[in-house]
């Protein structure tokens, strides 16, 4: 992969002014970012009463996925720890209301009163210790635990993450879980490099019919092309990486053997190659002693 | 930040048992008219706070409120403008936010509080 974000600085100092107008005045990364949000908005399964609900957008950075939540009638609170994104969105003016505050630290929030929580390609960065007073594990712990508090019953949060490795996915859902968490991750298009996208569907309370993990899109090689997404029936939950199995080989403990030799050689000299002629000694194996 | 975000905010300062209601100091307060959505009030004001509210809305003066509320009142359009108006359209622009208990101040620019914590306050 190349150049990660996170790795290069941490949040604040990344998106400073110039990045958070170079990722604003794209649009490309607003396209995007409209889809995941889209998507995350989808997966959240808020009831279809038209009752605007309360959520968080954490990570909330120039307001892109807030726009979202308004345009579906919603009320936000966005938090994010770049003052620089956030002044961005205030020149947007955007509706929701933003916090400038670093979620590793616990979300300062009172209990059960938020509807449901969002986060569009944020979580990931709690992974990385920037700081010698970070520990991942920790600010992961802190931050779960008070969104866990913060969320009513039965509510939903849903992040879009890109996780390094497969450690770093274990370790977000593993944190998750511990807070009290119930769900999983769900991978729309897994077999593309370029749509893939992982979410990770938590639900806040006892588990339930509605609290099932939601299926990913176009895990059956579906390309994933930029259209809506088509049915959503033939997909299944990973949380494994996209190994498929290799083909076996055809060896022995004896090696490949005089045959496989003996073909090999003569494609081989078809091919116009110089090579050894077949004699009794071709593919046989040496004395221990030699 | 509209006064619903402050009724929801509690200081998570290390050591702090209870951290709610912050306390508002105010520098400006600007309104911005949004329309009533009476679903949105009636679902939201089981979690809300009502005193918390009615403080925060006498510092940013808006003294209307009652001093007590139940779910009956929201029948009354009258009430529901008043709450809309306390929740939705003050907000509060410059000022700061106060720990009840430390005293420590939250500074608000621009409309947006700034909740950072120090390293020796996680």
């Amino acid at each position: 992969m190349s150049s990660r974000p996170e790795s290069l600085a941490p949040p604040e100092i990344f998106y400073d002014d110039a990045e958070a107008r170079k990722y604003t005045s794209s649009s490309r990364i607003i396209q995007i970012q409209a889809k995941l949000s889209e998507r995350a908005l989808e997966l959240l399964a808020l009831p279809d009463d038209g009752i605007p609900r309360l959520l968080l957008d954490i990570g909330c950075g120039s307001g892109l996925s807030g726009e979202t939540l308004t345009e579906n009638g919603h009320l936000w609170v966005g938090v994010d720890i770049s003052q620089s994104m956030l002044d961005i969105a205030l020149d947007r003016q955007v509706e929701g209301d933003l916090l400038l505050g670093d979620m590793g630290q616990g979300l300062a929030i009172r209990p059960g009163v938020v509807d449901g929580a969002i986060s569009i390609s944020a979580v990931q960065w709690l992974c990385n210790a920037d700081k010698s007073s970070h520990e991942p594990r920790l600010r992961l712990k802190a931050f779960f635990g008070s969104l866990h508090r913060c969320l009513s019953r039965g509510a939903r949060a849903v992040f879009q993450v890109y996780p390094e490795n497969l450690a770093q996915r274990e370790l977000i859902l593993r944190s998750a879980m511990h807070a009290g968490f119930a769900g999983g991750v769900v991978v729309d298009y897994p077999h593309s490099t370029k749509n893939r996208k992982e979410y990770l569907v938590l639900t806040c309370g006892p588990p339930s019919l509605s609290t099932a993990t939601p299926k990913g899109k176009g895990e059956d090689g579906e390309s994933g092309s930029d259209e809506e997404f088509s049915d959503e029936e033939n997909q299944t939950i990973r949380t494994s990486d996209r190994h498929r199995p290799r083909k076996k080989q055809k060896t022995t403990k004896k090696g490949k053997g005089r045959e496989w030799l003996l073909k090999k050689k003569e494609q081989m000299r078809r091919k116009g190659n110089t090579v050894p002629p077949d004699t009794k000694y071709t593919g046989r194996k040496r004395k221990s002693k030699f | 930040m509209r006064l619903l975000t402050h009724n929801m905010l509690s200081s998570k300062i290390k050591g702090v048992s209870n951290g709610f209601p912050l306390r508002i100091e105010v520098e400006k307060v600007i309104e911005k008219q949004v329309e009533l959505n009476p679903d949105f009030l009636k679902n939201i004001f089981p979690k809300v706070d009502w005193k918390a509210l009615v403080e925060a809305g006498r510092t940013m003066g808006f003294a209307e409120l009652p001093e007590e509320a139940d779910l009956l009142m929201l029948d009354s359009s009258e009430f529901l403008s008043k709450f809309h108006h306390a929740l939705l359209e003050l907000h509060l622009e410059e000022g700061a936010l106060v720990c009840p208990e430390t005293g420590r101040k939250f500074p608000v620019n621009k409309g947006i509080p700034n909740m950072l914590l120090h390293e020796d306050e996680v």
